[in-house]
């Protein structure tokens, strides 16, 4: 057996390149989060026995080990039987019987009537070590990721003046400006409008701020993790629009949210008319505060600053508002100095999370290449598969359904004849665009007037890994 | 009772023609709609309807002098943003002035003075989210201040400038054509 990789915790150097402070920090500041996280994990496989093969899952191990020791040292009388605090997030920590078939379990709805997840699961977002706790990002862990939903307490998140605790009953939504009969709603009120659910991914911008130029961290969490996918459910906002009689000449709304930033953005009407809705639900159950409790703007497709959480109020009005957020924020500089605005749509993107960085292969034969692809133009048509660098690609089989602007799930079986490997995917959406390398997206953007550096929205370049004679994945991106 | 048909959209190429469907038959079944909810008073659309935009609409009364400005600065900004507005890394605070004429180049330095299109976002943007430690706790007289305060050390207005409704919205900033609409797609790889 093979022995699993150390996290290797060296980082490329930056000198060299003449990055702008603002790009420096925020790539700097990913580098030590995904440190923090690698090194949290080979501190734990140091003392675990199961260092060995892909998944390495050292809290599962460790944990039944201490468990196991804690319940003998408990039966000889040594140790009195209390629960240990040190549970994951949303887990509890339970005693672990030597055999379950032995032993009542644990009493039924014991748990309030609200379940949690296994003590021996420990994936958790990461945070981006911005200065204030209250304007960060936290990113999914897509690697351990299986279909194509994000449990709830894993969507990525943005803020910028931290979560907001609101009360639902004394929140309200108003709507108002170029319209005939302006509206106060509570969220009472929007849940009698016939509703709607769908299943639809949001994807930040700024994911993939990082490897514009080249490969620089690790894990498929680091690089891809500010996408996920929910089912949302909510009214459409062209009711809501039919209701107050939008006025000849109206063009943009503005969306504006209850929390500390009271975070803004222009809409394009045509948008609000299309499939725009007011979401209160999300994969079944009310909205995570963190998502936007009690309603949020869902805008499917369309960058994930735009789908305004904390909803309180929509502006109707002939021209954009030019907010901080579609000005100062979320605009690509390019080549020829100008500054794209209002770039909406999240374009045709894929990645395989499965094997993905850091991962370790135990050694030659069959592996099942897996991973996400998504569009904000639509459904997936096709993904396709290189393991020879994008010499030869082939087509992935897609998990069904396959729904407009959401994950889709891709396989792809792979004999590894234990040769160095380079692997890759991309994605073909429906409207005909594939998804390109980041040389072309390069070419075509320029990088923020920049030879070495690029902007930092929008990158939905082909992303790689290579595969190591000895099994180790790394990230490869720009290798195809 | 209500007759007006609703059809939930499926994406924006179905969703065009549930739109033409729910107009049309809007149009057939006259004006009615669900009526929830219940008319917000002017007072209540007021309180939040706090946005400002390029053309000067949504400026409120009030004004302030970039003298005034210097000491709301001071003593609400300062600390996050430098003394001279050269930013505080380790507050969080952007940098505000500088950086002109650096924008697409290797030095490329946003902040207010370089990169900002329309004064209006700044006094929109204080008002509903600074100071970061209070926010939306400042009166419109100290946002016009500190307002004409930064535009000031951005070399946009003078020394002696005030700002108010009608000065602010003609303040022409240094970036203003500096923007495009986004043209993607923009690499042409099509099967």
């Amino acid at each position: 057996m093979t022995k699993a990789k150390n996290p290797d915790l060296t980082y490329p150097d930056l000198s060299n390149y003449e990055i702008p402070e603002d790009k420096l920090a925020q790539i700097e500041g990913m580098r030590d989060a995904e440190k923090r996280a690698l090194m949290a994990r080979k501190a734990e496989l140091e003392e675990c026995e199961c260092r060995e093969g892909m998944f390495p899952n050292p809290m599962a191990s460790r944990r039944s080990f201490f468990a196991g020791a804690a319940a003998a040292a408990a039966a000889a009388g040594s140790l009195p039987m209390v629960a240990r605090a040190a549970a994951p997030p949303g887990a509890k920590e339970f005693e672990v019987p030597s055999d379950p078939t032995k032993v009542q379990g644990r009493l039924t709805n014991d748990d309030g009537g609200y379940g949690s997840r296994s003590q021996f699961e420990d994936e958790v977002r990461w945070r981006f070590p911005t200065k204030t706790k209250e304007s960060s990002w936290t990113m999914t862990p897509l690697a351990a990721g299986m279909g194509m939903i994000t449990p709830s307490g894993l969507h990525f998140e943005r803020h910028h003046g931290g979560i907001p605790t609101i009360n639902p009953a004394s929140h309200s939504l108003i709507v108002h400006g170029m319209c005939d009969k302006p509206k106060k709603y509570s969220v009472a009120d929007l849940k009698r409008f016939p509703s709607d659910s769908r299943i639809n991914f949001i994807e930040c911008s700024g994911n993939g701020l990082t490897e514009f130029k080249a490969p620089y961290l690790k894990t498929v969490q680091g690089t891809h993790g500010l996408t996920s996918t929910s089912e949302w459910t909510g009214v459409p906002l062209s009711t809501i629009l039919d209701e107050v009689g939008v006025k000849p000449g109206a063009a943009w709304i503005l969306a504006e949210g209850a929390d500390a930033a009271v975070m803004t953005r222009s809409v394009p009407i045509d948008k609000a008319w299309s499939d725009a809705m007011i979401a209160y639900g999300q994969n079944g159950e009310a909205l995570r505060p963190e998502q936007g409790y009690p309603i949020r703007l869902m805008l499917p497709g369309y960058e994930g600053n735009t789908h305004i959480k904390w909803l309180r109020r929509l502006e109707i009005s002939d021209k954009p508002f030019q907010t901080r957020e579609e000005t100062s924020k979320y605009t690509d500089v390019v080549k020829d100095g100008k500054a794209r605005q209002f770039s909406f749509t999240m374009e045709a993107k894929s990645v395989i999370t499965f094997p993905s960085g850091e991962m370790k292969l135990p050694g030659p034969g069959f592996y099942e290449i897996t991973g996400l692809a998504w569009s904000g133009r639509g459904r997936v048509k096709d993904v396709e598969v290189s393991t020879d660098g994008g010499k030869t690609w082939h087509l992935a089989s897609l998990q069904g359904p396959i729904l407009p602007i959401c994950h889709t799930r891709f396989r792809f079986p792979w004999m590894w004849d234990g040769n160095p490997a380079l692997i890759a995917s991309r994605c073909i959406d429906e409207t005909g665009y594939m998804q390109p390398t980041i040389a072309s997206i390069n070419e075509v953007r320029g990088v923020n007037g920049h030879p070495k550096f690029a902007s930092i929205y929008h990158l939905n370049g082909i992303m790689a890994w290579a595969i190591g004679a000895d099994g180790s994945v790394v990230n490869a991106v720009h290798k195809v | 009772m209500i007759k007006k048909l609703t059809v939930p959209s499926r994406g924006a190429t179905v969703a065009a023609g549930a739109l033409v469907v729910t107009l049309s038959f809007a149009a057939v079944a006259g004006a009615e709609t669900f009526g929830f909810g219940t008319t917000p008073t002017e007072q209540e659309i007021a309180a939040v309807d706090i946005d400002v935009m390029p053309d000067g609409r949504g400026y409120p009364e009030g004004s302030g002098t970039v003298a005034q400005g210097k000491e709301v600065y001071a003593s609400k900004c300062a600390a996050c943003h430098g003394e001279n507005m050269e930013g505080v890394k380790e507050a969080g605070g952007a940098a505000l002035i500088g950086g002109r004429g650096s924008i697409g180049t290797p030095k490329t330095k946003k902040t207010v003075e370089s990169y900002w299109p329309y004064a209006s976002t700044l006094f929109d943007y204080v008002k509903r989210a600074m100071p970061f430690n209070e926010p939306g706790s400042m009166s419109n007289d100290e946002i016009y201040a500190v307002s004409a305060y930064i535009l000031h050390k951005a070399k946009i207005i003078d020394a002696n400038a005030t700002m108010n409704a009608e000065t602010m919205g003609k303040v022409e900033m240094p970036n203003k054509d500096g923007f495009i609409p986004d043209p993607r797609p923009d690499v042409f790889n099509y099967r």
